[in-house]
């Protein structure tokens, strides 16, 4: 499960110097954005990406880890509950502990909160429908390895794909997330106003995607592997991957440094 | 020996219920009657009958349920049967 590349153009580009960061993209069975998180960071941006497989207990090697869209173990139980059981989540939990970027996007969102990774929980949207469509956000924080790329209070544009996606945390808890400043992304008017037809699906203070107290860790619902390049229609999603690796070049830049 | 129990979950109160809404307002379209609807979900399991309702309240905080969004009640199989 190391290769398996969707495209042509997604297969290993050889020759690029060894200190590139390397990502891994966990495959849960019944991940489905998998096959296009690899393909952006790999045909389109070329960076080095690899599928890691659910069974996998160590991630060694890699210094990013993407958890994808879909519908991980058929989403039984609670979306992102029995991932959050599987051995390549405690890897990941691991992973974070060590300073290592973590994304998770849609139902990798769900895995990083009942992994308890991040603060909150998912729930069904309001009204209880699927919410498939683009949406505004506005990028809350610009100083984390995820957005740096992007401008303080942008609106950006991103699809996305979810039935379960409110944001709810208990009062204190949401309390305290605002407070430390760990939201990332909120969905916004194209105005960037949080006006009420501006939340897909109810989540509380319009949150859509969060970090963690260290910064490290990043949850959202929105698919920015699904606006990273112009034939999608936008690509507002592709400056997410491009912070994580240039924060992960200037990470590796200092430690260089610093060995020296 | 071991004890069969049934395990009942809810959103907790503040928690919207989407699911409940969608289904009062299906059952108003069918011109039935009815409010305050909630949806919820139902366990059945087979526990060691030594401290079981200790194992099942720790089954149901650290995976059944999502403690920051879900309650849960534990009923004992005699209950469930007389029900």
């Amino acid at each position: 499960m190391s290769t398996g590349a969707f495209l042509e153009s997604d297969r290993p580009r050889s020759g690029l110097p060894t200190p590139d960061p390397r990502f891994a993209v966990v495959v849960f069975p019944g991940s489905n954005c998998d096959r296009d998180c690899l393909h952006v960071l790999r045909g389109v941006l070329g960076y080095r990406a690899e599928f890691v497989w659910h069974e996998e207990e160590d991630l060694e090697g890699f210094d990013a880890v993407v958890l994808p869209g879909g519908f991980s173990y058929g989403d039984y139980l609670r979306p992102g509950a029995v991932a959050a059981t599987s051995p390549v989540v405690r890897a990941v939990r691991r992973f974070a502990e060590a300073g290592g970027l973590v994304v998770g996007i849609c139902n990798g969102f769900q895995v990083l909160l009942e992994a308890g990774l991040l603060p909150g929980a998912l729930v069904r949207n309001r009204g209880a429908t699927f919410r498939c469509e683009w949406v505004h956000l506005r990028v809350e924080r610009a100083d984390t390895p995820f957005t740096a790329l992007y401008a303080p209070g942008e609106v950006v544009r991103m699809p996305i794909a979810h039935g379960d996606g409110r944001y709810h945390a208990p009062p204190g808890m949401l309390e305290e997330v605002e407070q430390r400043g760990q939201v990332v992304f909120r969905y916004v008017g194209r105005d960037g106003r949080t006006t009420p037809d501006a939340n897909p699906n109810g989540s509380l203070h319009h949150i859509a995607g969060l970090v963690n107290r260290e910064g490290n860790v990043l949850g959202l619902m929105p698919h920015p592997e699904r606006c990273s390049e112009p034939v999608l229609g936008g690509q507002d999603g592709r400056r997410l991957f491009e912070s994580m690796d240039r924060w992960l070049r200037e990470r590796a830049r200092l430690a260089a440094g610093r060995t020296r | 020996m071991n004890k069969r129990v049934r395990v009942v979950v809810f959103l907790k109160p503040g928690v919207l219920d989407a699911q409940g809404q969608a289904v009062q307002t299906g059952l108003r379209a069918l011109g039935l009657e009815a409010s305050e609807v909630r949806v919820g979900k139902a366990f059945e399991l087979t526990v060691p009958e030594d401290r079981w309702r200790e194992r099942v309240r720790e089954l149901c905080e650290r995976f059944l349920t999502n403690p920051l969004i879900e309650d849960y009640e534990i009923y004992e199989r005699e209950e469930v049967a007389a029900r």
